[in-house]
Formats: C-alpha cells, structure tokens, sequence
C-alpha cells in the first residue's frame, strides 16, 4: 500500500454534525441550569447588597423600622429548630435504616410494606408534614407554636430521606467485611455496631445533611404550624416561640416597602450562605472519611 | 525387592509434603462429617459427604468450580447461616458434638473455627485494631500490645507492619492483608482455620509466603484449604478431598465428594479415573 493510501484511511471522516448537535445539546442542557441559579444568586447578591452588614445578624426584625430592621431571631431560630430537628431525625433514620437493612428479613412481605411506604413519604409534599405536625404537635400534644413542635415535624419531613440515603451507605459496606467479622465470632450486633455502622458514616453524614438542608428551607410546614408573627426574641428553650429565615424572608416580601424588599435579599444570601456552608461541611465529611474497598 | 519397594513406598505416602508423618487413616478426628448435604433452599449444592479432618492436619478440598467445596467449607463454622434459605442434612461433629445441634451457638463455634476469605478482606481501621478486633468483640479488656506483637509474628508479618501499627491496613499489599487477616484469625485462639482459596487474589511470591505460613501453623492448628491450584494442594496439604459436580437423573448440578485420602497417594496413584482426569488437567 503506498503512502497515500495509508494517509487517506487515517484520515478519518471530521465530526459528524449529529454528533456536533448532540454535544451542543448537552452544553445547552447544562447552561441552563448554570446560568439560572448564577442570575438568581447575582439578582438576590446585588438587591440585598446595601443591607448585608452586621446589623442583620444584631438587630431584631421590624416591619416598621426598615433602617434598623434585622434578622438576628429568624437566625437563632434557625439555628435551634434545625440542630432539634438533626437530635431526633438523625438517630431515629439511622436506627431505622440499620434495622432495615442488617436486621430485617429482606424476603418478607413486612419488609417489603415498610420499603414502599418509606419510599412514598419521601415524595410526599412538606405541606402534608405541615397538617400533621399541626393535628398532632401542635394540638394534640399541646405544644403550641414552639421550637419543639417545629423540630419534630421537620424531623418527620427528613426522616424518609436520612433512612434511604443510610441505606444506600449501609448496602454501599461490602458483605466480606461483615462476614470477616462474623467469623471472629462477633454478633451481629457488633458486626452493625463495629464495623458497618463506622464504614457508612461517610454516606449517611452527606445524607443527613443534604436531607437537613432541604429542612433549613422549608417554609411551607412551619407556616402551617402558626409561624407566621413576628418574632423579636431569640428562643431559650424548646418551648420557646421561634421565628426561622424562610419565615422572615416571606413575611418581608409581603411588605410594599422596597427598603424590605433589599432586606428580605439579604436575608436570603445569609440563607444561602447558610447551605452552602452546610453542604462544604457534608463534602468535607465525605472526603475525610473516604474509603476504598 | 518387590516387598522392600512396596514399603519404600508406603514410607513415601505417610511422609506428607511439608514433612509430617501421616497415617493411613484419621486417628484424631478434630471434624467429622456424616453424610452431610448442604442446601441453598431446594437446590442441593453437595449432597452426602463423609470425611473426618484430622487434627494439626491439612486438609485440602480441591475440585472444578460448582462442585461445592467452598460451600462446603462454610458448613464448619457455620457461614452458611448467613444465606437465607441455605441449610444442612446430616451431621457435622466438632469434637464428637454436632454443631448444629440445637443448643450449639454458631457464635460459639466461629470462636473455635476461624475463617480466612479469597479477597482479603481487612477491615477499614489500623492493622493493630484488625488484629484486636477478634480478642475485643469476644470481650477482651485491657491492654492488647502484645497479642498484636505475638499474632503478627505468628503470622510472619510483625517485622514489616512493627513501626506501622497505627496505619491503616488498606496501606498493605494484598499479600499482607491476607498473612493480617490470618493474624487476626489467630488473635481469637481458634482450633481450627478454615481458608477458602486464600491466595487466589495474590501473586506466585506473595502466595508462597502464605504457603510456608500454613505449613508453619499446621503445628498448632487444624487447617483446612479449599483451593483451585491443584500444585498448590500438592505442595502443602497432608490429605487431599476431590470434589466434582455431577448431574444426576434430573439433570441437576450436585457436588459430590470424589476420594478423599493421603496427598501423595491420591495425586501419585488416584483411586478413580475423575481424580485421575482432573489432576493430569484433562478438565476443569
């Protein structure tokens, strides 16, 4: 074969359009969702910018006093009804989870119910959560418009998310590490509670957080529960009266007044200055604890 | 001459491989097994043994795949609990009593019979919390320093991991992991070590270090190897139990032991033209 010849069928045939169309496709896919969240997080950046200062993490909110108006109790409020929320969501979701999956017989229809009817909570809308926790924290229980009430039904919201993804982690564990301890003659329970339970923290901390980042934003069931009134104290107990930032971001837009509309964006860059710190924290645990196999 | 070569002969066959003497038959049985089945729900994946294993022997199972010998081998320390719908018919006798009898506690019997796996499978800590892992869970208290120190000796793994206890055990070569997954078996004092093809992940050096590590223990323990290398069971076993996998009149797959007898015997003049056929390597 002469040179030529060999030259030619090297060549190759150039990018084809559909293929060119395809990477375009995939590019603009991907913009999209880019570029919205960069508008939405320069749009909020830019209006809130005057009033990001200290006086929003000082001062107390005021639909009167725009000037001195800030955030500080929606902040602690935050703060309390979420680490609540984190107490009971994270042990009750983990213990579940290990029931579930180290415990349970997988074959039986028992399980099988659970299974479904987990996966179905976790698509149910938080409003629904919102009713629930009114019926039964709120009423039932007497515990009124607290930090508590707050925390149990954004725990209720969460659990479902924290039992799937600790699952995944606890699946993610392989069997010859369950297995090399069996045959040591450890329990079961020691088998869960020394070696698969530790390997999993990794992927039950990324899930737990996502899962309470999610929580950190919900208005919808608090509002339901009655936090709708302006709150100028920090809570100091879990019976305490709360007001949390999503709550005072929609109460400021309500409000005609632009000088509350430059402090509801501030308030949501604090918020999302709020998750994105909780998901480096969730990144950082993950590459801590990273195994390999 | 005749008579004198026949008795050169059985000299030969008593003197195993690494160098032990070994009877004709198994004097001290430490397992015996009476025609014991093991079922994975209906599926009979080794039906029928018989075979006593003898104490500070090595016994090793060989055979193709699918003919049961690892399934086989779970049965000792009861790993095959773990699989839902697996169970057992027959007897298998620890010491004269049946472990699966009704008030034997596998956990018990996995305190007597430890495990090395094919894929060495250390467990994500330091290779000090590997080898202590055995003694704790079995509620040792106190300072461990030196079961580590005597295991990982034992173990011929002391004097590379000395200076790097507090290091994780993911940091070793495979070879490593699986002479720390043997010190961590041997932390627990068990009688008997069951290992299921432990050098099938492992290279030509790596796996020799672990060879002259069985002949080593086989002072001191029982061990028992299912292996896929037929050299290697040539090499370091005292006894040697051929497996096949037969259809029988249904068409179905069943493990069944083959012959069961000396090491040097059963690969110099095999009993049944199968053995014959798959130690010259005519299959499997």
């Amino acid at each position: 074969m002469s040179h030529t010849q060999i030259e030619n069928q090297l060549a190759g045939r150039g990018t084809l359009l559909r293929d060119r169309v395809f990477m375009w496709s995939l590019f603009v896919s991907l913009a999209i969702g880019v570029l919205t969240l960069a508008v939405l997080l320069i749009y909020v950046t830019v209006k809130g910018w005057p009033r990001l200062d200290i006086r929003l993490f000082t001062n107390m909110p005021s639909v009167r006093d725009a000037e001195n108006a800030g955030a500080q109790s929606a902040i602690t409020g935050t703060i309390w009804v979420i680490s609540f929320t984190a107490l009971i969501a994270l042990p009750t979701g983990v213990l579940a989870a290990l029931h579930l999956e180290e415990f349970a017989r997988p074959d039986s229809r028992f399980q099988r119910f659970i299974e479904v009817n987990i996966q179905n909570l976790a698509a149910v809308p938080s409003i629904v959560y919102g009713i629930l926790g009114l019926a039964v924290f709120a009423r039932a229980l007497a515990l009124g418009q607290s930090v508590i009430t707050a925390s149990l039904t954004l725990a209720l919201l969460v659990l479902p998310v924290i039992i799937i993804s600790t699952r995944e982690a606890l699946r993610a564990v392989p069997r010859n590490i369950r297995d090399g301890s069996l045959a040591l003659g450890a329990t079961e329970w020691q088998t869960a509670y020394r070696q698969t339970l530790p390997a999993a923290i990794p992927g039950i901390a990324t899930g737990t957080i996502l899962a309470l980042s999610r929580a950190i934003g919900e208005a919808a069931p608090l509002l339901l529960l009655g936090a709708v009134s302006f709150i100028t104290f920090n809570p100091d107990g879990v019976l305490s009266g709360y007001t949390t930032l999503p709550i005072q971001i929609f109460n400021w837009t309500k409000e005609s007044r632009e000088e509350f509309q430059v402090l509801a964006a501030a308030t949501i860059v604090v918020l999302l200055l709020l998750l994105l710190a909780m998901n480096f924290v969730a990144i950082w645990i993950r590459n801590r604890t990273q195994k390999r196999w | 001459m005749n008579n004198n070569g026949d008795i050169t002969m059985q000299l030969d066959h008593a003197l195993s491989p690494r160098g032990a003497t070994i009877p004709l038959e198994v004097n001290d049985p430490v397992f015996t097994l009476d025609d014991v089945s093991v079922f994975y729900g209906d599926y009979e994946a080794i039906r029928n043994v018989t075979l006593p294993i003898g104490k500070n022997e090595i016994t090793a199972f060989i055979g193709p795949s699918g003919c049961g010998k690892s399934t086989l081998l779970r049965s000792f320390n009861r790993m095959n609990d773990l699989i839902i719908g697996s169970h057992l018919k027959g007897v298998v006798a620890y010491h004269g009593t049946d472990i699966y009898g009704p008030d034997v506690d596998p956990i018990e019997v996995r305190r007597k019979v430890g495990m090395v796996f094919q894929k060495p499978n250390v467990f994500p800590k330091s290779i000090y919390e590997n080898v202590a892992y055995g003694p704790k869970v079995n509620g040792a208290k106190g300072n461990l320093d030196d079961v580590v120190e005597e295991c990982l000796t034992r173990a011929a793994l002391w004097n590379e991991v000395k200076d790097d206890l507090k290091k994780s055990a993911y940091a070793l070569s495979g070879g490593q992991q699986q002479r720390l997954v043997i010190a961590r078996c041997i932390a627990v004092k068990p009688e008997v070590i069951l290992m299921d093809e432990p050098c099938a992940s492992l290279d030509p050096i790596a796996t020799a270090k672990i060879e002259d590590l069985m002949v080593e223990l086989a002072n001191d323990y029982t061990i028992v190897i299912v292996t896929h290398n037929m050299q290697q069971a040539a090499r370091v076993s005292d006894r040697t139990a051929f497996f096949t996998a037969e259809l029988d009149d249904n068409e179905v797959r069943h493990g069944r032991l083959v012959e069961f007898g000396r090491t040097r015997e059963l690969f110099s003049s095999p009993g049944d033209s199968r053995t014959e056929d798959y130690i010259s390597g005519r299959f499997g």
